[in-house]
């Protein structure tokens, strides 16, 4: 569960509740597995838009999008912090 | 194509708790199991025993309201009182068990399509057949009108042409399979068929309209600037019947959750109408006769930003008091279809001259529909 390098993850939705709710679920689960990261929200769509998503809310991990498009679960982003897949 | 987003950014007329919206945190973990043949045939055939206790139970509901009215409660028939309570106790438990297997299977439906494969599907079409495929895929596809802006460009980017991606946007809201089922419940299928079929209509030639007008230059330029969106997130994975089930499951859960208690109010709006309002109560102002109803129905109906669930009620009451069905029609489809919130989000990537005409184009299709009911009904 211990990482050496700080994950970068970052929350892509313009600010509507789902995209918040996302954000909490994610600080949620980065909490539950102890896990150093730092969370940033991105809102600008010209910034989004760079990630290459279809639907927010998105989560994307260093820089890859791994969840777009629904609010995702505390376990779905745990399983992706551990580096699994999404079920 | 569900309005998931609750209050929006751009803080427009929401309802204080909007149903449909917010989705719930806490879903128990899935698993993921391979689909293997055993685990599908399980599924199947538990989903046909359920359908069939579903079909019983809804069989039942007739003499149920009937007994309960008559028998429990003893009210007299024809009484005032009575014809509430059993079209109450009819209508409501109806409704609901109708809005908990259609969402269900929408939610089945949905699991197989993506705004990403939507826009395999579309890039290169030609108009016309795009328009039309369009607005079929609006409805299947899971959307929300937050998603908007990047579903936008990611189809203009990877060319989808302009109108095509209109009739995708147009339909996406305006054909909802909430609305579906409470007209089907409280009026009948035709009444559900013909507002489906319209909003396809609307959907399919407006984008049309759209595309043959040629406004490509009033998109924003940064838009054709961005990178072709959507390759990544969710597109490839397979998808098991367990998970397509769950996805189900989690649309009953979402929708169904919380759309109830506003179903039910509408329901008890209808009985005390169905009880006691006059007929013919609203012929005067929103009747067939009243030729300036339906645009006064539009222009009040666009500024107002509600869901299917929250807008029925009011058509139902409407239409008790004998409002015509075109003029009622045309002002569900500018609530749900037709909102100022999503137009200003749509600011960010079309001008204003590309908003305006998109709005005026859908809305002048949906004064046709309204215009087109009140003089064949």
């Amino acid at each position: 569960m211990t990482r050496k390098e700080t994950l970068k993850i970052a929350i892509l939705g313009t600010g509507c509740p789902k995209c918040r709710q996302t954000a909490e679920v994610v600080r949620r689960a980065v909490e539950q597995a102890g896990i150093d990261a730092t969370i940033h929200k991105v809102e600008d769509i010209q910034e989004i838009m760079k990630f290459r998503v279809m639907a927010t809310p998105a989560v994307a991990i260093d820089g890859q999008v791994r969840i777009s498009g629904k609010v995702p679960t505390v376990d779905e982003v745990r399983t992706l912090l551990s580096g699994g897949e999404t079920p | 194509m569900s309005e998931c987003c609750g209050k929006n950014p751009a803080g427009g007329t929401t309802p204080p708790v909007p149903p449909g919206c917010e989705a719930g945190l806490a879903e128990p973990p899935i698993p993921a199991v391979a689909s293997d043949p055993r685990a599908t045939a399980k599924y199947f055939g538990t989903g046909l025993i359920a359908l069939g206790a579903w079909w019983l139970l809804y069989q039942g509901l007739s003499p149920f309201a009937k007994w309960f009215t008559f028998s429990l409660l003893t009210l007299t028939p024809g009484a005032r009182l009575a014809s509430a309570v059993e079209f109450f106790v009819f209508e409501a438990p109806k409704v609901l068990m109708l809005l908990t297997l259609v969402v269900f299977a929408v939610g089945v439906v949905r699991s197989f399509f993506t705004p990403e494969r939507a826009r395999r599907i579309l890039a290169g079409r030609k108009e016309s057949a795009g328009n039309v495929l369009a607005a079929l895929l609006g409805v299947v596809t899971p959307f929300c009108s937050c998603s908007a802006v990047p579903l936008f460009i990611g189809f203009v980017t990877s060319g989808v042409p302009l109108g095509v991606t209109f009739s995708f946007l147009v339909s996406a809201p305006m054909v909802n399979e909430i609305a579906l089922v409470l007209l089907y419940g409280l009026f009948g299928w035709k009444i559900a068929v013909l507002y489906a079929g319209t909003g396809l209509a609307i959907a399919m030639v407006s984008g049309w309209i759209i595309g043959r007008m040629g406004m490509e230059g009033h998109v924003e330029e940064w838009v054709y600037a961005a990178p072709a969106g959507g390759d990544e997130g969710g597109g490839s994975r397979s998808v098991s019947w367990r998970d397509r089930v769950h996805f189900g499951f989690d649309a009953v859960r979402d929708i169904a959750g919380k759309v109830w208690p506003y179903v039910v109010a509408g329901i008890a709006v209808g009985a005390a109408i169905h009880g006691y309002v006059p007929e013919n109560f609203m012929a005067g102002i929103m009747g067939a006769g009243a030729w300036w109803s339906v645009p006064l129905a539009v222009l009040i109906g666009i500024p107002m930003y509600s869901n299917a669930a929250g807008i029925i009620p009011v058509v139902q009451a409407l239409l008790g008091k004998g409002a015509a069905l075109g003029t009622v029609l045309a002002f569900m489809m500018s609530v749900i279809g037709l909102s100022l919130p999503e137009m200003i989000i749509l600011r960010k990537v079309l001008k204003v001259r590309l908003i305006a005409t998109f709005a005026g184009v859908v809305g002048a299709g949906i004064l046709a529909v309204g215009y087109l009911f009140n003089v064949l009904l």
